[in-house]
């Protein structure tokens, strides 16, 4: 009973982090099912099928290649445009500081749906409502992409100390070499981090995403589509992998970390 | 410190020109677009184009026939809101105190599942859910449930639904605050106060609060404008604004009544997010 | 010792031939800075003589550092000169000055291992044979073996010493070191006061050192210059600064100092005679700071002998009678006592615990005196207690 009382929160915390991962373990679970038929979602049977034969439905596919495409190219503009903003904002004093950083602000706060009609009100005023396509899937990605990017250079940025920079400059090394060989090298795994946030909120997105999509289908539309008439196995496969890849990338991070404190002591 | 430092000059509005741009087109102006679009005469069409009439009685229209929605859409977001800030206190509050070695592990594993597509997770609730599943058989079992209740298609899956994919938007502003307060602090308070409830609100509470803040506030704006967990996890009778605005917008093709309605949807939220956060004294959200 | 004139780019003015009859070390003229309407550093002149150990001291905020920052080019002068080996380098962005800085909180780049860090200056200055001398700097600092690891798998002192084996590599006509023991414990500083020392005796360089620990300015430096809010109180040897000092602050920050207020009564010849409280003292001319009116006589505690009412003091001067003991101390090497005298001040004495004079206790009546070489007389307007806070 005492026992109970000392680890009562760590058990709750631990519980709530079980409860984190059953739907995920679900997803891992049902990409092996052998759906007894296509309308009804249950657990039938045990089948490598669904991993062997992914693109089953050729649509899942073309709609996996689009959001994949977007979502790079999305990141890449959302990184490299955020990232100078993210510099300006920590190492300028400027005219509207204090104004870009609550315009930075609103987007992460805005409610998506919003967000999206906002902007295909926007197109079909300015003509485009012919053209909705991958370009207007990109510009909305690219939007609310931006603002995550720079809170997270920026917070990486503004924890540097900014000591090294005058250390450098002390030690012969002219402004553009300070910031190759120390700003730069220090402030990347916060870009590294705000391109794979970037990506994964591109990835994801589906509210924004179906307003401004005109006739493309991206990934989360796909599953939006076939999860009323019969969702394809395939789909947790997806899913499946995209776990998979995301706990390699930011486990690999953190041994990484872990052996290099390990390793020369 | 970093202050000091603060370089002036034009760089700083090259550097910051294209991100400024970017969101002043396609963030800022929409707004505008927005407002437009809400005035317009109600006899337009796509075809014929959308004449602005300065036309404030959509507004009413849109109330009128979608307060139902527009409700059920703050109710579910104020019922998840509320869940998450448990659970998620709970959650932060052992990672930051009780988890020694493993504090970075399982900050790692309350993002993972986020890193999985909203969709496909959020189907994985309705077979926790099912009819026939293992849980509502269970529930069944202990008379927690009649034996013709059923939990997906209502209310209680669509909150569910919210709260669980929304988690993580409350953990980790909160892990940021609890995370900051001295150790030390806590056991002070668990020497003056020999009741531990008192303790927690005298003194954790408190120095938790700006996370608190971010972290409902993170959670309450999207779930509230959230429609998948809706439709999901929900039925024909738990439809929520975000599935009108998208129903009016596209299908039913009244861009001004999509419009009204995301006006009213971001006005309520603001206005309930001014009111909060007033009440509460912080300024801090950043 | 080469000078690092051959190794940078040649168009460097602060890197040209000095002419032969400047003065070849560091020399600061009527330098100000100021922050607003905050002035850290008012009209500041110091000259450095090449290849001394010179410490600045001072409490925190009295601009030392500020001072510094602007010898290293970090901080930009609001008027005044600083001219190295006769080249003025006042307005030189800092990778132009063949000057170098060990910083309080060291400064190492995370992102590189030992080897790099140190091989840092080098490497921007295109230097030849990095592997060779950088083996050697380590092997001067005694970090041979941690060459290929992260400053944060290092303790504090190892850092510190990566901190120091990195400025130094570059030969800088200057070395600036920003407090930087202050992060060390007790006996690490100790040590690390030792070690510096020692480096800077063998490589020859000069090294400024900004410090408010006083006695670390004491042990380690030629020359002291005593800061305080912005302005130099008083430079010299520390024997100098501490058996004559010329201002309250310093008689104050350096050590403990007795300061009695009195009058003085004449001048004749090299003494100086003042009426202290009834008592006629004599002060030696060169140790008198003022010559008129009211002053602070002054008197180190371990300058004070002690003794029982009535028997007479080994002092050919003047006894101070009427004390009472109302505290002591045992500290192991000597008792501290504090003793009530007829004016009502109490008066610091520090007794060597030689073994030989008996302990006094609280509430007993004793004697004062002391050789009037060791009086010293200030100026009464200055603020008897300035200083005395601050002192570590």
């Amino acid at each position: 009973m005492r026992w109970l009382r000392e680890h009562l929160v760590a058990l709750v915390g631990g519980v709530v982090l079980v409860y984190l991962f059953v739907p995920i373990f679900l997803v891992v679970l049902m990409s092996f099912n052998d759906p007894a038929t296509r309308n009804v979602y249950k657990f039938d049977g045990f089948t490598f099928d669904n991993w062997l034969h992914p693109c089953a439905d050729p649509a899942m596919c073309d709609s996996l290649a689009l959001s994949v495409e977007i979502g790079l190219l999305a990141t890449l503009v959302a990184t490299v445009i955020g990232t100078l903003a993210a510099f300006a904002l920590v190492r300028w004093d400027f005219a509207g500081r204090s104004q870009s950083n609550l315009l930075i602000f609103l987007p992460m706060a805005a409610p998506e749906i919003v967000m999206g009609s906002s902007l295909l009100t926007l197109f079909v005023q300015g003509g485009f409502a012919g053209q909705l396509g991958f370009m207007t899937i990109f510009i909305a990605h690219v939007m609310f992409c931006l603002s995550f990017v720079i809170v997270t250079v920026r917070s990486r940025l503004a924890g540097m100390d900014d000591t090294l920079e005058q250390a450098a400059s002390d030690l012969y090394a002219t402004p553009a070499q300070t910031f190759w060989r120390v700003t730069f090298p220090l402030v990347l795994p916060g870009i590294f981090g705000a391109a794979l946030l970037s990506f994964s909120l591109s990835f994801d997105d589906f509210i924004i995403t179906n307003l401004n999509s005109g006739s493309e289908v991206t990934f989360p539309m796909y599953v939006w589509g076939v999860a009323r008439v019969g969702l394809p196995m395939q789909v947790n496969v997806v899913g499946t992998l995209m776990l998979v890849v995301s706990l390699v990338i930011v486990l690999s991070g953190e041994i990484n970390a872990r052996r290099r404190a390990r390793a020369l002591t | 410190m970093a202050d000091a430092g603060r370089r002036r000059g034009l760089t700083a509005y090259l550097l910051m020109a294209p991100a400024v741009v970017w969101l002043g087109l396609f963030f800022v102006i929409p707004f505008y677009s927005l407002v437009a679009a809400s005035l317009y005469d109600p006899g337009g069409s796509d075809k014929n184009g959308w004449d602005m009439t300065y036309h404030l009685a959509n507004y009413w229209t849109a109330i009128e026939n979608y307060w139902q929605p527009l409700v059920r859409s703050l109710l579910y977001g104020l019922a998840a809101t509320l869940i998450c800030l448990v659970l998620g206190y709970v959650l932060a509050y052992t990672i930051a105190f009780k988890a020694g070695r493993w504090k970075s592990l399982m900050l790692v594993l309350v993002i993972v599942p986020f890193f999985t597509s909203f969709l496909v997770r959020t189907l994985s609730w309705q077979l926790i859910l099912a009819d026939d599943g293992w849980v509502v058989d269970t529930l069944q079992f202990l008379h927690v449930l009649g034996s013709d209740d059923k939990l997906l298609a209502t209310d209680f899956a669509v909150v569910m639904g919210l709260s669980y994919n929304f988690l993580p938007f409350m953990v980790l502003p909160l892990f940021a605050s609890i995370d900051k307060i001295d150790p030390r602090l806590i056991e002070a308070s668990s020497d003056l106060y020999s009741n531990p409830f008192v303790g927690f609100f005298k003194v954790t509470w408190p120095l938790s609060l700006p996370g608190v803040v971010s972290g409902t506030l993170l959670t309450f704006i999207p779930a509230a404008g959230d429609y998948i967990n809706a439709e999901l996890l929900g039925n024909a009778d738990t439809t929520v604004i975000g599935k009108v605005i998208q129903l009016q917008a596209t299908t039913a093709n009244h861009p001004h009544i999509a419009a009204a309605l995301s006006m009213m949807l971001m006005f309520l939220i603001v206005a309930m997010v001014l009111v909060y956060v007033r009440r509460v004294g912080t300024e801090e959200l950043l | 010792m080469s000078s690092p004139a051959e190794t940078v780019q040649p168009e460097d003015p602060a890197r040209a031939a000095p002419t032969t009859t400047s003065y070849d070390g560091l020399r600061i003229r009527n330098l100000h800075k100021s922050f607003g309407s905050f002035h850290a550093v008012t009209d500041l002149d110091l000259d450095v003589p090449r290849g001394s150990f010179f410490a600045l001291l001072g409490p925190s905020g009295c601009g030392k550092t500020t001072t510094l920052r602007m010898v290293a080019g970090l901080e930009t002068p609001t008027s005044g000169t600083i001219t190295l080996a006769g080249q003025d380098i006042t307005h030189a962005k800092p990778y132009r000055r063949p000057v170098n800085t060990v910083f309080q909180s060291y400064a190492l780049f995370p992102h590189l291992d030992i080897f790099e860090n140190v091989a840092f200056g080098l490497r921007r200055r295109k230097t030849g044979n990095v592997e060779a001398k950088v083996k050697d700097m380590l092997e001067l600092v005694e970090l041979e073996a941690q060459a290929r690891k992260r400053p944060a798998q290092l303790s504090g002192g190892q850092q510190q010493r990566v901190a120091l084996a990195r400025a130094l590599i570059n030969e800088p006509e200057v070395l600036l070191l920003d407090e930087p023991l202050g992060a060390l414990d007790l006996k690490l500083r100790r040590s690390m006061q030792i070690e510096i020392k020692r480096i800077q005796t063998e490589v020859g360089l000069t090294f400024i050192h900004v410090t408010h620990d006083q006695e670390e300015a004491m042990t380690m430096a030629d020359t002291v210059a005593v800061m305080n809010a912005g302005v130099i109180e008083q430079m010299g040897t520390p024997a100098e600064l501490y058996e004559n000092p010329e201002s309250t602050f310093v008689a104050n920050f350096l050590g403990q100092s007795n300061l009695v207020e009195g009058t003085v009564t004449g001048t004749s010849g090299d003494v100086v005679s003042v009426d202290m409280h009834g008592i006629g003292v004599s002060i030696p001319a060169h140790r008198a700071h003022t010559r008129e009116g009211k002053g602070w006589i002054g008197i180190r505690p371990e300058k004070v002998l002690i003794g029982e009412a009535g028997a007479q003091l080994d002092a050919p001067g003047e006894t101070i009678p009427g004390g009472i003991v109302t505290d002591v101390s045992f500290i192991g090497v000597s008792t501290q006592y504090l003793v009530k005298m007829p004016w009502g001040q109490e008066i610091q004495v520090f007794a060597q615990n030689t073994g030989r004079d008996q302990i006094f206790r609280s509430g007993d009546s004793v004697e004062l005196s002391w050789r009037p070489q060791y009086a010293f007389l200030l100026d009464h307007a200055q603020d008897v207690r300035a200083g005395a806070e601050e002192a570590s």
